[in-house]
């Protein structure tokens, strides 16, 4: 996992037999059981049941990373986020 | 004896045959464990994640959930005993059964009742030759494990832990299965995956740290009860994994010994077949001087 200087968020995304993607984010943006969910950095501890649904990243240059995670959760604290499914999987394009 | 070089000229060729299969079978699970391995160290984030997420919760907050309390009595214990489909792989399965029978010794000896969860075609056969009663079993895969069987086996375990032990549930479930620790030690280790009693990857909060408080969505119970099967399940996944791997270095160690056995057979009667040869030609000599002799001395 690379190592975030100042406000950034360390992302991995997890699933049962893999490490999907890992690495710096400025935004995360999740849908849990309650609705969309984002984190920026200095987000306080949180866990959160997602629902079978995309995770946008927003990493460093603008780009952003779109996962898919089914059946999982999601963990922030001290600027760590780890999405944690069972099925997840990285969207192309 | 002709009839004692045949002998050995026999066994030294079924010997020879063995070694074939036993190289084989050696040189086969030397491949595997490596994928076998790398499928382990593949898991781990998964496993350690859901890990720390239930220690977080159950370290951060003080809630009463099945979880995390200990029942006051237990009047029933799970045992999961993850042994292998297939045989020659020298103690491997034996080792984790043993492991369980120890491990039943002592539930019982609390007065607890077990009920057993077979993996693999080896234990199923140990029951099933004792007339005992397993629960519930699963058979073929044990080398290759994949995802969808850790998911039916914990959705068996959690089911049974949510039902009261009255209705036949069960208050405590333990794993035993063989740890890969390298390629030439698997360790059979015993783990209580239920209730939670080690925290495993969160440290202990020193008094100058302040806890952080977790957040929860939606509330803490209904995080909880989606945690438990998923935590049960990658426990189980991970057992399943290594389990697999201590099973291709089992089987490797075993067959190499057995191809070295082999090979001390195939010198011994190689031996054993030129002397036996070598005396026969002498015999035949002896004979042929001896008539020879005769011959001649009956001439004069």
């Amino acid at each position: 996992m690379a190592e975030v200087s100042g406000a950034g968020l360390k992302v991995s995304v997890v699933s049962a037999d893999q490490e999907v993607w890992s690495g710096a984010a400025s935004m995360v943006v999740a849908r849990t059981t309650e609705g969309e969910i984002g984190i920026l950095a200095g987000h306080e501890p949180l866990l959160a049941i997602l629902a079978s649904g995309e995770v946008r990243l927003s990493i460093e240059g603008g780009a952003t990373v779109k996962a898919n995670a089914d059946d999982g959760f999601l963990s922030v604290s001290n600027d760590v986020v780890t999405i944690v499914a069972r099925n997840a999987e990285l969207v192309r394009g | 004896m002709g009839a004692q070089l045949r002998v050995y000229t026999q066994k030294i060729k079924s010997a020879q045959t063995t070694k074939k299969i036993t190289r084989a079978m050696e040189l086969i699970s030397a491949s595997r464990i490596q994928k076998a391995q790398q499928r382990v160290a593949a898991s781990g984030p998964y496993s350690r994640a859901v890990t720390q997420a239930v220690s977080a919760v159950a370290t951060y907050s003080n809630v009463d959930h099945i979880l995390t309390t200990e029942p006051e009595k237990i009047e029933r214990a799970a045992v999961v005993i993850f042994a292998s489909d297939r045989g020659l792989a020298g103690a491997f399965s034996s080792a984790a059964i043993k492991a369980a029978e120890e491990l039943t010794t002592l539930l019982h000896s609390q007065g607890k009742e077990v009920v057993y969860y077979l993996v693999g075609r080896k234990s199923v056969a140990y029951f099933s030759f004792r007339r005992r009663e397993a629960e519930q079993t699963w058979t073929g895969g044990t080398d290759q494990p994949v995802f969808d069987t850790a998911k039916e086996i914990g959705d068996a375990l959690v089911e049974k832990f949510i039902q009261p032990a009255a209705e036949g549930g069960v208050d405590e479930i333990h794993i035993v299965y063989n740890r890969f620790v390298s390629m030439v030690s698997q360790v059979p280790e015993v783990v209580r995956l239920l209730p939670l009693e080690v925290v495993e990857g969160v440290e202990e909060p020193g008094d100058d740290v302040v806890l952080p408080l977790y957040e929860f969505e939606p509330e803490v119970g209904d995080v909880l009860d989606a945690l438990l099967p998923v935590y049960i399940e990658s426990r189980i996944f991970n057992a399943m994994l290594q389990s697999a791997a201590s099973e291709h270095a089992a089987r490797q160690k075993a067959m190499k010994s057995a191809s070295d056995n082999a090979d001390t057979l195939i010198r011994d009667y190689t031996r054993l077949r030129n002397n036996a040869r070598q005396s026969e030609i002498t015999q035949q000599i002896a004979e042929i001087v001896g008539g020879a002799d005769a011959l001649s001395s009956a001439k004069k």
